[in-house]
């Protein structure tokens, strides 16, 4: 009984190994490939041609030498963890502080009256020009920067949260409070929950601006990151360098977002598409 | 027969679960005022099945949410055992047409969640909810997301809620609009099978009159523009109902003053839409020629 049981579980992987490789060969792949491969071949194509603008870009084997060269560097790998360590902590503590702060403005009117109008006038200032306050402000570099990769987070789950809590079906309230559920009940069974996916949108977009604004401060303000990184590049006159920290910027990026929409996706079942 | 049964057993008590006394409900600001209900008066015997109709925007919606305590009344008032409605409370719950389910819970969890925010213990949780998911026929869906139901599911799922709580009053407003023929068909025989074995004190509203009859015991039928009870019919059609009752002729006699009652209202209220069309479009455009 349970060899066949083994045996059906094995065939069973194997099924989905095959699967895979058939979903790596599958048509969207080969476009997706081809169209990375006519991206770099117009790029060599603009560079030996001297295309006019495009003739000061490297040659993609340059900058892929670059990137080989980089990534064995120990500099290169402390970059990538000092700008993790500040997007993680400063995004914590935006969402730590600004999901209950969102939630009181979106619950209790009195509340939002009163806090409502210093977000109005503070929330258009783009988050990069605290920049020069900051750095004044904080007495170190690191706390600015930190200061700063939070702010932009903040407004955007702020704002969100209050939003969401605001768009809950009135209908749903009601029909909890029919069913005998308390003040307590409302806010945790209720509010939350219908909160979480207007969360989970202010996260998305947050993770986002802490990142533009982080890079902007450690170009300004830092001494290791990514964002640096790419600014002593520049500084340096090093052109495959600067395209090697984009694309890493770019990709540090994507794998945060990944995160986020992971963690948002497991609190919500009830959102799975199944 | 069974219908005077149920009465003799609530007899002790008074006939009227819920009086609607003189109610008054107007919507708008201080210039734009629009009376929605005026002076309506009627009241809910208590283990009948009592139908609300009316032409659409009569205010059937709006009497609910007053009964319910979702509102409350500019005048008159809604009486529960002859205590003021002040508030919601599990007594009366209602299913409306759009679900209220709560999207973030199983069917248990929204099934169990009047016993939950009561503190009942999670044994006597479990075991009342999964009798009634039994009963409803939704058991083996109770892990299951409203958003992975049917329509007729949910509305099933919504009168599990309710149920669990062993309301005294159960409001349905328009339950089973948006339901194919045929489940509609087969909730109307659910709720019927279930309220003629429990006799629970119902408040339905529809729009199809054979369903109004079909299920009734009373039919209210309201006015447009007041809202005020227009005319109140007794269903003396025997139960258990059947469906062969629909070719009974006591049920057309019922259909056909019904129904004139019914057009009356409906014209009046298609008139006054056409007006105020009229109106605005005579307020927005000069009269051609001039
Ligand atoms: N919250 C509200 N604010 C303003 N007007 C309202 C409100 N609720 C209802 N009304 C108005 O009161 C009138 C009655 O509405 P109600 O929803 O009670 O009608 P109804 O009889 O349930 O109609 P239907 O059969 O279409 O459901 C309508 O003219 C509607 O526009
Ligand atoms: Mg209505």
């Amino acid at each position: 009984m349970s060899s066949t049981a083994l045996e059906l579980k094995r065939s069973g992987r194997a099924l989905r190994i095959s699967a895979y490789v058939r979903g790596i060969l599958s048509l969207k792949t080969l476009q997706g490939v081809s169209t990375l491969v006519a991206f770099v071949a117009l790029w060599q194509a603009a560079v030996s041609l001297k295309v006019p603008y495009l003739s000061n870009l490297p040659y993609p084997a340059d900058v892929w030498k670059s990137f080989t060269d980089t990534v064995v560097t120990r500099a290169y790998w402390i970059s990538w963890a000092v700008s993790l360590e500040r997007i993680f902590v400063s995004f914590l503590v935006a969402q730590v502080l600004g999901i209950p702060l969102g939630l009181l403005m979106g619950i209790s009117r009195k509340s939002k009256d009163i806090l409502f109008p210093v977000f109005e006038i503070v929330r258009p200032i783009p988050p990069i020009a605290w920049i020069p306050l900051a750095i004044l402000f904080w007495p170190t570099e690191e706390l600015s920067i930190y200061a700063l990769t939070f702010i932009g987070p903040f407004f955007v789950i702020v704002l969100n949260v209050m939003q969401g809590v605001a768009n809950i079906d009135v209908s749903l309230k009601r029909a909890a409070l029919s069913l005998g559920a308390k003040p307590g009940d409302i806010f945790w069974k209720i509010m939350l929950p219908g909160a979480l996916p207007s969360i989970l949108t202010g996260m998305t977009v947050g993770i986002g601006v802490a990142w533009n604004v982080l890079i902007a401060a450690e170009m300004i303000a830092g001494h290791v990151g990514l964002g640096r990184m790419t600014w002593e590049a520049y500084t340096n006159g090093n052109i495959p360098l600067i395209m090697v920290g984009m694309a890493s910027i770019g990709v540090a990026g994507y794998l945060c977002s990944g995160v986020v929409r992971i963690v948002g996706q497991s609190c919500m079942p009830w959102r799975r598409r199944s | 027969m069974s219908a005077a049964v149920a009465t003799g057993i609530a007899a002790a008590q008074p006939a009227r679960l819920v009086d609607v006394d003189g109610v008054t409900k107007c919507f708008g600001t201080e210039d734009d005022r629009q009376i929605c209900l005026e002076s309506c008066s009627f009241g809910i015997p208590r283990g009948k099945l009592t139908v609300l109709m009316g032409p659409s925007g009569c205010g059937k919606t709006t009497l609910i949410n007053l009964i319910a305590g979702y509102e409350l009344p500019d005048r008159g008032s809604v009486r529960l055992e002859g205590a003021p409605v002040a508030g919601p409370g599990s007594d009366r719950l209602v299913v409306f047409q759009e679900t209220t389910l709560f999207p973030w819970m199983t069917v248990y969890g929204n099934v169990a969640f009047g016993c939950k925010v009561k503190r009942l213990s999670q044994a006597a949780i479990r075991e009342k909810a999964e009798r009634i998911l039994a009963k409803v026929g939704l058991y083996a869906f109770r892990d299951k997301y409203p958003s992975q139901l049917s329509g007729g599911m949910q509305r099933r799922t919504e009168l599990a809620r309710a149920l669990i709580n062993d309301p005294k009053l159960m409001i349905l407003d328009e339950p089973f609009r948006g339901l194919d023929a045929m489940t509609r068909e087969l909730m109307q025989e659910f709720y019927l099978k279930l309220f003629e074995e429990t006799c629970l004190t119902t408040l339905f509203v529809t729009h199809e009159l054979e369903e109004a009859i079909f299920m009734a015991d009373r039919l209210v039928l309201l006015t447009y523009k007041p809202g005020q009870v227009k005319e109140i019919l007794d269903v003396d059609l025997p139960r258990p109902r059947h469906f062969s009752m629909f070719a009974s002729k006591r049920f057309f006699e019922l259909h056909d003053h019904a129904m004139s009652l019914l057009v009356e209202e409906s014209k009046k209220a298609f008139a006054a839409g056409c007006t105020s069309a009229f109106d605005q479009i005579a307020g927005a455009r000069p009269p051609a020629g001039g």
